[in-house]
């Protein structure tokens, strides 16, 4: 609530982030010593979730092993898994729960923070109705914290409003992979990459952002396999591109539209797929007609030759992968981008037979199964929709309430924090999530929290939302509770519990139960461990789409992991989905989408003319509440960098590592210049891991995609000049703008 | 490992560093890396290179060295230089045509790549090629590496001296050795000598 108690520079001297280079002990001391075991477990770093083993004595980890006969990476790790362990031990680490008092953040009793929090939770609740406290969650906790989280706000809040941080990544690509195929993963595993004819890679930095799927293009390649990369910047993996489309930020739709106008003016439609096993063409193929080459051309940026040519090895190959990611999906028309390119592998017949399909790269640490098993906003384990009657009367009655029990649809993670803005949503709780580095427009979130009467926060570490708290709850990290997690491919793993919470940090699992306790809710949360959650979970998402019933940990440790659905134990789980060319959809047939064109919710014009685009480097990891504290990882990319071209450079007199000022309509953000001929000359990029003066997010917007709700991060308008005066101060510390005046109780 | 030969290929390198961040978990020289790593011209292109020791046949580290400090191993891996015989005079790190070796402080020794001693002795393979995540390093046996459009050699050309070494290079498929001299894609070099031979 309201500002910080004390500066941010205290803060930061307590709290961190404080950069960590070494194992526990130094590099000479304690981890030299023979480790007294080896974990089976996983990097919590991305998406691709990497098998790692972690090394352990004494209740610390102090280094890894790497995992070679884990099927998925083989032993490989990028930079971030590397140094993953490095945020065990770390001297930031919250040891206990705090409280917000008059002179900063000071350790308490359980007791006390807890009693404290159902406290708040009873007055705003009874003062406002239950749906004036909404709870946050987060894409890099395990599934069955999701579940207990989902559970946590409908059974034991009775709130509405429950969403989480996944709602930031991949959502566009969920909305519309569930209107085609009435699914939302991605529909092949890894091991099919290779035998693609062609891969087309649109909006995914695979290099820095799914390192691990470069050697998966990469023996593509060496099989004889073509790759087009379209991206505004030339990515590293373009560096082996056989066609490169250089298209305008917020174009691609123009660009996938461009391509099905030629795949279907040629005549390299698969007809027979079509008329047998798909919906709505005709509608969609009425559409691309109107998008020529040339038009597509005038929109993107792109040459139409190239367009035809991309088109064109796609239409005529035997096998096409399509992969995108948040480039493709963080725009205010993800879903109609994400629609577009499952209509190209619908026409084209390139699905549910090997090396080919429509692909999504997950994200976030567990972004797959983070959103499967109820903390978003709409929907019950199992992805079920919170909407359906049978869905609702189903998963009540695993939970013991009555169905009109259960809340309807909430808000979504930016719904939530601007109704914390108008103050209809008075209380809030959080856990692994910083939405003051990772939403956009970072000012109006400040602002917001600010407004809060109450904010909780579960985290490991005091992320920079977490200044904001009247509470900090001391949770686990990854490596410190069991727990499944969800790989980008859709194969669920093991995320094995290696070591103990420090001090009296504890498991965020224990956090969540016990809060229920307090509320009296506690019959409804018998769970004693993660194997009990688990328990439900497996029941509660039987049927559903998202079946676990089959999974269990000790499958999962047998069998390296196992694709869902996988309704019985005895079933062997499903990596290629629609091998039986059936869909999940109620018709069982894959549904084209017609797509409209819209221009973006934050248009370039005189005053700012050039685009904004923002991402991730390889050596970090979302808002870098845990990566800015790896000194090795820091080191490599310690600070953010506005990366633009010579020639636009060359208008303003900007040289490599000058100080620049970039604007947009929201903020203006002072960081150095990097002057690269790899990216176009009408856009800016800034990585957003950052938090304080230098946070990207400071400039986003909140024009949100009307059906998923993903904010547009990826197109901005603005403007760039040298700066003047700029504050040159190495650290993120918060500066000029201060906090909006404090409100509430 | 028997059986398990290194290939180095720049064409597929990423940028990452995950090699050099793995380096230093390494046992024998703990929280030092010893890969050499460069963006060739990062205002040009986002082209990167990560490089390990080559583990030459005939070191000239080795040969240059007045202490004799630096020992190559019967299975082909040249090793740091031995503390007690270092003399630091870096003539090892001016010979080097690779640019390996390193000048440690404040330990004043060389340092370098010994392709993980620790690790493949006992069955392991070295740090780096087993993380890199496009296997730009890459440890494995010689018929996997059949499999990419590339062909390993490890026959260099520094001027006059050639060299043999241990790690491969990838280069293209028609290409025997590393060596760059435009004369060798000249039409008219090899029509005249076959016209002075008619």
């Amino acid at each position: 609530m309201a500002k910080a108690p004390v500066s941010e520079e205290a803060l930061k001297e307590q709290f961190g982030p404080h950069l960590n280079y070494v194992p526990p002990g130094g590099w000479k001391d304690e981890s030299i010593h023979p480790a007294e075991k080896l974990v089976k477990t996983h990097c919590c770093f991305c998406g691709q979730q990497c098998g790692i083993q972690l090394k352990v004595r004494k209740n610390r980890i102090i280094g890894f092993e790497p995992w070679e006969d884990f099927p998925f990476n083989h032993g490989m790790l990028c930079p971030k898994g590397v140094k993953r362990y490095m945020q065990s031990g770390h001297p930031d680490r919250l040891l206990a729960p705090m409280m917000r008092r008059t002179d900063g953040f000071q350790p308490a009793t359980w007791d006390e923070c807890l009693d404290f929090t159902v406290g708040r939770i009873r007055d705003i609740q009874g003062k406002y109705g239950k749906d004036a406290f909404a709870v946050y969650g987060g894409a890099s906790l395990s599934t069955e914290k999701s579940y207990l989280l989902g559970k946590f706000a409908r059974v034991a809040l009775g709130t509405r409003h429950i969403d989480y941080n996944g709602r930031l990544c991949m959502v566009s690509a969920g909305t519309a992979y569930k209107l085609a195929f009435g699914i939302d993963r991605s529909t092949i595993p890894w091991s099919e990459i290779p035998k693609a004819e062609v891969l087309f890679v649109i909006g995914a930095n695979v290099g820095e952002c799914a390192p691990i799927t470069t050697d998966y293009i990469w023996q593509c390649r060496d099989n004889g396999g073509r790759l087009i990369v379209a991206d505004p910047r030339m990515t590293p993996i373009t560096r082996n591109a056989d066609l490169y489309l250089p298209l305008r930020p917020g174009t691609d739709l123009a660009l996938l539209l461009g391509m099905l106008h030629v795949i279907l003016h040629d005549g390299l439609e698969d007809r027979e797929f079509i008329s047998r096993y798909t919906t709505g063409f005709e509608d969609v193929a009425a559409d691309a007609k109107q998008w020529d080459p040339r038009r597509s051309a005038e929109m993107t940026g792109v040459p139409p030759e190239a367009i035809e040519k991309a088109a064109r090895w796609i239409g005529k190959s035997k096998r096409a992968i399509l992969m995108h990611a948040r480039g493709l999906e963080h725009q205010s028309k993800g879903v109609e981008n994400c629609s577009a390119i499952v209509n190209i592998a619908l026409a084209t017949g390139n699905i549910g037979r090997e090396g080919s399909g429509p692909t999504m790269i997950t994200g976030q640490g567990n972004g797959q199964g983070g959103r499967e098993h109820g903390q978003k906003c709409d929907q019950l384990p199992g992805q079920r929709s919170l909407t359906d009657p049978a869905a609702r009367e189903y998963v009540a009655g695993i939970w013991g309430i009555r169905p009109e029990e259960l809340p309807q649809p909430g808000y979504s993670a930016q719904e939530i924090m601007n109704a914390i803005h108008s103050g209809e949503i008075r209380g809030l709780l959080s856990m692994c999530f910083n939405p003051l580095v990772s939403l956009p427009d970072a000012n109006f979130t400040r602002e917001a929290l600010s407004k809060l009467e109450f904010l909780g926060v579960v985290d490991f570490f005091m992320s920079e939302t977490a200044h904001h708290a009247d509470v900090v709850l001391a949770g686990s990290l990854h490596e410190e509770e069991d727990g499944l997690g969800c790989s980008a491919e859709g194969r669920v793993i093991h995320w094995q519990k290696s070591i103990d919470p420090p001090g009296q940090a504890r498991c965020d699992s224990d956090i969540i139960i016990d809060i229920a306790h307090r509320l009296g809710r506690g019959q409804y949360f018998p769970f004693k461990s993660p194997a009990d959650i688990l328990e439900e979970l497996r029941v509660a998402s039987r049927g559903g789409v998202a079946d676990y019933y089959g999974i269990t940990y000790e499958r999962i440790d047998k069998e390296k992991g196992i694709f869902w659905p996988c309704p019985d134990l005895k079933h062997p789980g499903t990596p290629i989905l629609f091998a039986d060319k059936r869909f999940y959809t109620h018709d069982g047939k894959a549904h084209f989408n017609k797509t409209e064109w819209r221009p973006s919710g934050d248009p370039i014009d005189q005053e700012y003319p050039l685009y904004l685009t923002t991402g991730r480097v390889v050596s970090q990891y979302l808002s870098g509440t845990q990566t800015r504290r790896i000194g090795a990882l820091v080191d490599q990319y310690p600070e953010p960098r506005a990366e633009l071209h010579p020639r636009l450079a060359q208008q303003l007199n900007i040289k490599d590592g000058d100080w620049v000022t970039v604007t947009t309509r929201r903020d203006d953000v002072t960081v150095r210049a990097m002057v690269v001929k790899t990216i176009r000359p009408d856009t800016v990029f800034i990585p957003y891991h950052w938090a304080g003066i230098r946070s990207a997010n400071r400039l986003t917007h909140r024009t949100l995609d009307p059906r998923s709700k993903i904010p547009e991060f990826k197109v901005s308008a603005c403007r760039i000049k040298h700066a003047t005066n700029p504050d040159t101060s190495p650290d993120d510390r918060e500066a000029h703008h201060n906090d909006a005046p404090r409100g509430g109780a | 490992m028997f059986g398990y030969e290194f290939y180095i290929d720049p064409s597929r390198c990423i940028g990452c560093r995950s090699c050099l961040q793995a380096c230093e978990e390494c046992e024998t020289h703990r929280g030092k890396s010893m890969i050499n790593f460069d963006f060739i011209e990062r205002r040009e292109s986002i082209t990167s290179a990560a490089y390990v020791c080559w583990h030459c046949d005939e070191p000239t580290c080795a040969q240059v060295c007045p202490a004799d400090a630096i020992k190559k191993g019967d299975d082909g891996i040249v090793h740091s230089s031995l503390k007690p015989r270092c003399i630091a005079c870096s003539n090892c790190v001016l010979a080097c045509p690779f640019g390996i070796p390193k000048m440690m402080e404040p330990e004043q020794q060389m340092m370098k790549c010994d392709m993980c001693y620790d690790r493949t002795s006992v069955g392991k393979r070295p740090m780096c090629a087993t993380v890199c995540p496009s296997q730009a390093l890459a440890y494995i046996r010689p018929e996997e590496i059949a499999r990419r459009k590339e062909k390993p050699t490890n026959i260099f050309y520094f001027g006059e001296q050639k060299i043999t070494t241990k790690v491969f290079m990838m280069a293209p498929a028609e290409r025997d050795a590393i060596a760059l001299d435009v004369v060798d894609y000249m039409w008219e070099e090899k029509h005249e000598l076959a016209v002075a031979i008619e």
